[in-house]
């Protein structure tokens, strides 16, 4: 089965090519059905290719040299493994959903724009499954690329609206201020070991000096920082709510941001060996984690809370990987697909149903007009919140727990994160669904439902956010029952023999702390239910802290003040002086001095042949004089005169 | 007769001639200066031929020497008869139209 993976990929790519091309002759019904389609047959591939690695293993697949030179040979090559296989189904499965229900949520758009919709949306899948795919990090960073080109056009889809196009083109920077680093990364692996390929680099780490492995993981650290939006490059993800609702789901849950996971799991014997960069992942990942949490707690626009929420879960999922939870990291990507997916797709169910409203304090007691979307958000706010036993828990619970054994402080930390996470996914909540409705009479008439295409998907996720985190139970409660950490052993081998016999806690010690935080989160979401449920508008401009928050800790506003606009001032001084007064006055110069140069000249042409035999004698005469000016004709004037 | 005499006379008529034609605007005198130039140099090509051929001569009874010269005088002579008929009918024809021949009227290509 392995052999046919080249399929995977090949349908969204297919999809992406005839909807690309054939945007302005198809229906739209069958443009649905050829992008959604795409999909699911990868999704098909990719179960099969999953089983198929879970009896027998992975193997790697080469389908042509790449580039085959003398000293460097990349080949074209597809790894599965346990891994990727498991990406590919997040990816495939998670995707299709969210094309599905995209059909639905897009149908207002003309139908040459549906189509380039569904054309981007298979390309982002298409571009997410080669950077999985690929066996070295040259195929890698193909996709790498290609998910920001994606990203860039999907966020930027409504073009006409100039801030759009502002997000996209930030999210495109940024972007490419990280993958500059995974690009360096490479080009180091490159020169000292003449490799990429992923078996080969980590077979020979160890000839590594361990300056080498700093810098390449810590290169690498920066793609992922700016692909997984990690603080100082997480502030395109917020404002890549600029895009549909669908493509913010593909984007938080299936693709893109967990593309830096992804690459630090697959490059965890790197990390291993570099205890400095791990050290620093796990600050980054937690102080973002605390950070977002922060920020979303104030924040009134329903995608933007989401989002802040997002960057927070990759926080925590890159202190997984920072203190060798490759396990818990995974897994934590897996179950946050499925909530972060359930959440963002149930909030485009509510702006389809509020008439493109975003913001949450105009909503209100949707619960009794919207029963399918409303039980699906708190089935996702419940397993966000890690609520056991739905699947954030389990996942959270295990990278907390790994965090403990490496540094209590992390844990406290992140349990401080947690809270915050409970609290502003129930405020949000509690203002969408509960209450009495805030918005106008004219919205408040028409709420409704969504259509089956948008409610099946929501369920679909409602249930694997439920279940979703019982492939991961830890060892205290049942024996052997994490099922992911056998699945995914044979890839985290090597770090696990490195990183020695893990420090497993006292099994009361860990009911303790599971106990605590549990019940410290169930009083926050009481407490945030209690303080949101009779909400009312109100026109009070917020001071202090609140104000702090809400405007997102001023880092845009720092990032303006300290990098654009410097940036900018420099290039209006070139733009003005430079390149007015410096290139275009030498430009111009020269066609003034020669225009003065002829005018000048000119007079010369007075028109009296007196004048132009005097000159020609002249010029003969100095001719003469310099043209043999030599010893013969001197010697012969000599003897003459 | 030395060569020197033959240079001398040359340079005097050839300057003549220059002279003429830088500070005379009648233009048939401009046009016989310039004819007492072209025969400056005739004379002077002759004098050098025939100052060759006598030192060839001495060497080799048939010599050839310094005969270039003289076919050169040629060449001169029928460019300046060509010349001759062309400038003068151009002065016939600038007499026509101006009523004069001071080439200082021959400025109406100016501007």
């Amino acid at each position: 089965m392995s052999k046919f993976v080249y399929l995977v990929p090949l349908f969204p790519l297919l999809g992406f090519l005839i909807n690309g091309l054939g945007r302005k002759s198809l229906s739209k019904s069958a443009i649905s059905l050829i992008g959604s389609g795409s999909i699911l047959v990868s999704f098909v591939v990719s179960l099969l290719i999953f089983f198929d690695v879970k009896a027998n293993g992975g193997s790697v697949v080469t389908l042509f040299q790449f580039i085959d030179t003398d000293s460097i040979h990349i080949p074209f090559a597809f790894q599965i493994d346990q891994l990727s296989s498991l990406f590919l189904l997040i990816i495939t499965g998670i995707g299709f959903l969210i094309h599905l229900y995209s059909s639905a949520y897009m149908h207002e758009e003309a139908s040459p724009h549906y189509a380039r919709y569904f054309a981007y949306l298979n390309l982002f899948v298409f571009s997410m499954l080669l950077l999985v795919l690929g066996a070295n990090y040259v195929i890698m960073f193909i996709g790498w690329e290609g998910v920001g080109l994606c990203s860039y056009l999907l966020i930027g889809f409504w073009f006409t609206n100039n801030d759009y196009n502002y997000a996209a083109r930030k999210a495109f920077v940024m972007n490419r201020i990280g993958d500059l680093g995974f690009l360096l990364a490479v080009f180091w692996l490159l020169s000292k070991l003449g490799t990429a390929t992923y078996s080969d680099v980590f077979a020979q780490v160890s000839s590594l000096s361990s300056f080498d492995i700093t810098a390449i993981t810590m290169l690498l650290f920066v793609g992922a920082m700016g692909k997984s939006a990690q603080i100082p490059l997480y502030t395109w993800l917020p404002d890549a709510m600029a895009g549909p609702t669908p493509v913010s789901a593909l984007i938080h849950a299936a693709t893109m941001v967990t593309a830096g996971i992804y690459m630090i799991a697959r490059s965890n014997i790197l990390y291993t060996m570099a205890p400095a960069t791990q050290t620093l992942v796990a600050v980054i990942g937690l102080a973002t984690a605390i950070f977002a949490a922060t920020i979303a707690l104030r924040q009134n626009d329903i995608k933007k809370v989401l989002a802040y929420s997002t960057v927070s879960q990759l926080g925590y999922m890159f202190l997984g990987l920072g203190v060798g939870a490759y396990t818990g990291a995974v897994f934590h990507v897996m179950t946050h697909a499925f909530f972060k997916a359930l959440l963002f797709l149930g909030a485009g169910s509510v702006i389809h149903a509020m008439h493109h409203e975003q913001d949450i304090r105009k909503m209100g007691a949707l619960k009794k007009y919207m029963p399918v979307t409303h039980i699906t958000f708190l089935l996702a706010c419940l397993a966000i919140a890690g609520i056991p036993p739905f699947s954030g828990f389990f996942s959270k619970d295990e990278i907390l727990t790994a965090a403990f054994s490496k540094n209590p402080l992390y844990y406290f930390v992140g349990v401080a994160g947690a809270l915050m996470t409970a609290f502003y996914m129930f405020r949000l909540y509690t203002l969408t669904f509960l209450g009495q409705f805030r918005g106008t009479h004219e919205q408040e008439h028409h709420l409704h439902e969504s259509p089956w295409q948008m409610t099946l998907p929501l369920i679909v996720l409602a249930v694997l956010s439920v279940i979703g985190g019982w492939i991961g139970i830890p060892e205290v409660f049942v024996e052997n029952a994490h099922s992911l950490e056998h699945f995914l052993a044979p890839v985290f081998a090597e770090s696990a023999k490195l990183a020695g016999q893990e420090h497993h806690l006292a099994a009361s010690q860990e009911y303790m702390m599971m106990g605590g935080t549990t019940l410290a989160i169930i009083l926050v979401i009481l407490f945030a239910v209690n303080s949101y449920k009779k909400y009312q508008l109100s026109e009070e401009e917020t001071t202090g802290v609140s104000k702090l928050l809400e405007n997102k800790w001023y880092v845009d506003e720092l990032y303006d003040a300290v990098i654009v606009n410097p940036l900018q001032a420099l290039a209006g001084f070139f733009k003005n002086i430079i390149e007015k007064s410096g290139i275009d006055g030498l430009v111009n110069g020269v066609g003034k001095l020669v225009g003065y140069g002829s005018r000048q000249l000119r007079l010369l042409q007075s028109g009296q042949v007196g004048n132009y035999i005097l000159v020609m004698v002249l010029g003969m005469v100095v001719f003469i004089l310099i043209w043999f000016n030599d010893a013969a004709i001197m010697q012969l004037l000599n003897k003459i005169f | 007769m030395p060569i020197q005499y033959y240079i001398y006379f040359c340079l005097t008529l050839f300057s003549i001639g220059i002279i003429g034609v830088l500070t005379r605007r009648n233009a048939i005198i401009v046009f016989m200066c310039i004819e007492l130039m072209l025969n400056a140099v005739n004379l002077l090509l002759v004098a050098f031929s025939k100052m060759h051929y006598a030192a060839g001569l001495r060497q080799d009874p048939a010599t050839s020497a310094g005969i270039d010269g003289q076919l050169f005088v040629f060449f001169i002579m029928v460019v300046a008869a060509a010349e001759v008929s062309v400038g003068l009918a151009i002065i016939v024809m600038m007499y026509r139209n101006t009523h004069s021949v001071d080439i200082n009227f021959l400025n109406r290509l100016k501007n």
